[in-house]
């Protein structure tokens, strides 16, 4: 029998193994050096290019909600039929995004994975901005944005009529805002001893006294340090179970219903899969801009794009199966109207979306089996594109198909988009390039503190060979 | 009547450690240690006490989960209940959800709220860094003097024989 000696931290072998995230072997103040530079230095030909069409996408959108918003929301394609359209699409499609990021602050943190480490940051961005566009879209759908006060169940003077708590659409209210505001707050006290470092690093002015402000008074403090990793452990234990409710609740708006298609148990598993899958593709293609945009191949580094293709090929495949599942399961069911609606979303007038949807969102990802492809940015930077328009027309399918052909063949309608509604979703991605981009220009787009604690946790003499 | 401080600032994390271990050895009581991140070993050397922090999670999760559940069943059951497709008007599995959305809504916030409050870390709050660069690459640990029970020689010769490249007194609170 072979007994295998344990290996302790003290083992230089052990030590030997330790995987390294970022390159090369920077001092503790390079790191600082490297993350505060892109906020001092003027913004690249790059980043003002993206940022002008940003703002340009960001204007489109303002004039069209604006239109939609004074005209009523008529101008959009929904009929009588489909009362449920792009709206709604974009509304799943941007939650889902949000996703990724939570799962790498929170879960990845819970399981101890360190290559989260210089990604975390910028992803828990993408999530704020992109529930910031996706609770946009049910506000301009209620038509009169600016009764939007009604869905809280404040004391009122109609009886007080409190809301109605059984529906999922109202748990969707709770739920949003629930994690928009969690989010949140692990996003700024994630940043907090990095408010401190930029500003023991800034020469007096206003730079300083903002980021003196936003520091908290923080000074290093290890009895404060200990707590603060407490207080990270807690935040992400919670937002773990919130992250996997939201996308629930979300698929409940559709589950709880009873029209074939959507009523389905299957439906808060996969979509909580699918989100992660779509906002992996989002964090991939914003990494792989920003990476080269600010000049950071360093910390965020092939490993890194290549550990978030693996997370892709997971949830990709898990969405594959989900899809063959749902068909299964239509067919075993035996119900016609059931069966109809699954087989008319392969072969009815939409089949070009579900067949554009299967190919990007199961057989695309199923490349990422090679290490070759992982390794190639171009060939990833592709792949995140398709993967995000792959997700979107997955919540596109499974909204209009359900809904263009019911019970009553005479009320059989398609949906096209006009183009207030195209224009509407433009608009929300400018909103969050936007948002994104003047955060990797304002913020500390890397966890300093967290590359810091990587980096200073390994011994030197081995980092050499390494 | 101002404080007065010994410290003394490490480059390295592994000797700030030693350090922290072998002051507390001799029988002086740390004040604080400084760092630009969390340093692996340290609250086991410092002796710190576990944070009680999850306590304050628990009540206010507890109490936000209570709050939510008997709020949607007093205004669902008794204030006005309305009949939403024939459901019983208690539905209290439907009332889950936004009980727990709420639960973890007051947990994060009480949790957040109670580090900085136990901390001292508010907005306008000055911070005095106990050595320079200690949020950027330096460790500092503080030792803090009181004349009567603090042998300064022997202090300073342990903080420099575990590798401090500094060690200063300072006045004033750090």
């Amino acid at each position: 029998m072979r007994v295998y000696e344990p290996l302790t931290l003290a083992d230089p072998a052990r030590r030997f193994q330790q995987r390294r995230w970022i390159e090369g072997d920077p001092a503790l103040s390079q790191i600082t050096d490297d993350v505060a530079r892109p906020l001092n230095a003027s913004p690249g030909k790059g980043w003002c290019a993206c940022f002008a069409a940003a703002l340009t996408a960001l204007a489109v959108g303002i004039g069209c909600v604006w239109y939609q918003i004074t005209t009523g929301i008529g101008v959009w394609g929904l009929n009588k039929t489909v009362g449920w359209g792009f709206d709604i699409t974009n509304f799943v499609f941007w939650v889902g995004i949000g996703h990724a990021g939570t799962l790498i602050s929170a879960i990845l943190l819970l399981l101890r994975q360190q290559w989260r480490t210089s990604i975390n940051r910028s992803a828990e961005a993408m999530t704020i901005f992109a529930v910031m566009c996706a609770g946009m879209f049910p506000l301009i759908h209620m038509g009169r944005p600016w009764l939007a006060f009604y869905v809280l169940p404040y004391p009122n003077s109609r009886g007080p009529l409190w809301v109605n708590f059984r529906s999922p659409l109202l748990w969707d209210v709770f739920a949003l805002n629930t994690y928009l505001t969690i989010s949140l707050v692990f996003w700024y006290v994630g940043m907090i001893p990095d408010f401190a470092t930029l500003r023991d690093r800034a020469s007096a002015g206003v730079k300083k006294s903002i980021y003196g402000i936003l520091s908290l008074g923080w000074n290093g403090s290890h009895r404060t340090w200990s707590r603060y990793e407490t207080l990270s452990m807690i935040l992400a234990g919670l937002a773990t179970p919130l992250v996997i409710s939201v996308h629930s609740i979300v698929s409940m708006d559709f589950a709880t219903s009873i029209l074939p298609g959507w009523h389905t148990t299957i439906f808060p598993p996969y979509f909580v899969a699918g989100a992660v899958y779509s906002g992996f593709g989002m964090v991939m293609t914003l990494l792989i801009l920003t990476r080269t945009l600010m000049h950071l191949e360093k910390y965020i580094t092939h490993r890194h794009l290549d550990a978030m293709a693996k997370v892709m090929l997971l949830t990709g495949s898990i969405v594959g199966l989900s899809y063959g599942t749902e068909l299964y399961v239509a067919w075993l069911s035996g119900n016609p109207y059931e069966q109809a609606v699954f087989y008319g979303r392969a072969t009815g007038p939409y089949a070009w979306c579900f067949w554009t949807m299967v190919a990007c969102n199961a057989l695309a990802p199923q490349v990422l089996w090679s290490r070759r492809v992982r390794s190639n940015i171009s060939a990833l930077f592709v792949l995140s594109i398709l993967v995000n328009v792959g997700m979107w027309l997955e919540r596109f399918v499974i909204i209009v198909t359900s809904l263009h052909r019911s019970y009553l063949p005479s009320s059989w309608v398609m949906y096209r988009p006009t183009m207030i509604e195209v224009g509407t979703l433009i608009g929300s991605f400018g909103l969050f390039f936007t948002c994104f981009l003047l955060f990797i220009r304002l913020l500390p787009m890397i966890a300093i503190w967290e590359v810091k604690t990587g980096a200073s946790a390994e011994p030197h003499e081995v980092v050499r060979h390494a | 009547m101002p404080r007065e401080y010994l410290v003394a600032t490490f480059v390295e994390p592994d000797a700030l450690v030693n350090a922290v271990t072998m002051i507390r050895a001799h029988g002086f009581k740390i004040y604080d240690v400084y760092a630009p991140c969390p340093v692996h070993g340290l609250d086991e050397a410092m002796g710190l006490r576990r944070s009680r922090l999850p306590y304050v999670t628990l009540c206010a999760a507890v109490v936000g989960m209570v709050a939510a559940m008997s709020f949607q069943f007093y205004a669902a059951v008794f204030d006005w209940s309305l009949n939403v497709g024939g459901k019983p008007d208690n539905s209290t599995l439907a009332f889950v959800p936004i009980t727990f959305e709420i639960a973890v809504l007051a947990g994060g916030l009480a949790t957040a709220a109670a580090f900085l409050l136990r901390s001292g870390l508010f907005p306008g709050v000055t911070a005095t860094l106990a050595a320079p660069r200690v949020t950027d690459d330096r460790f500092a640990i503080a030792l803090r003097w009181r004349t009567n029970v603090f042998d300064t020689g022997e202090a300073r010769r342990l903080l420099h024989d575990s590798g401090a490249s500094e060690v200063r007194q300072i006045v004033g609170d750090v």
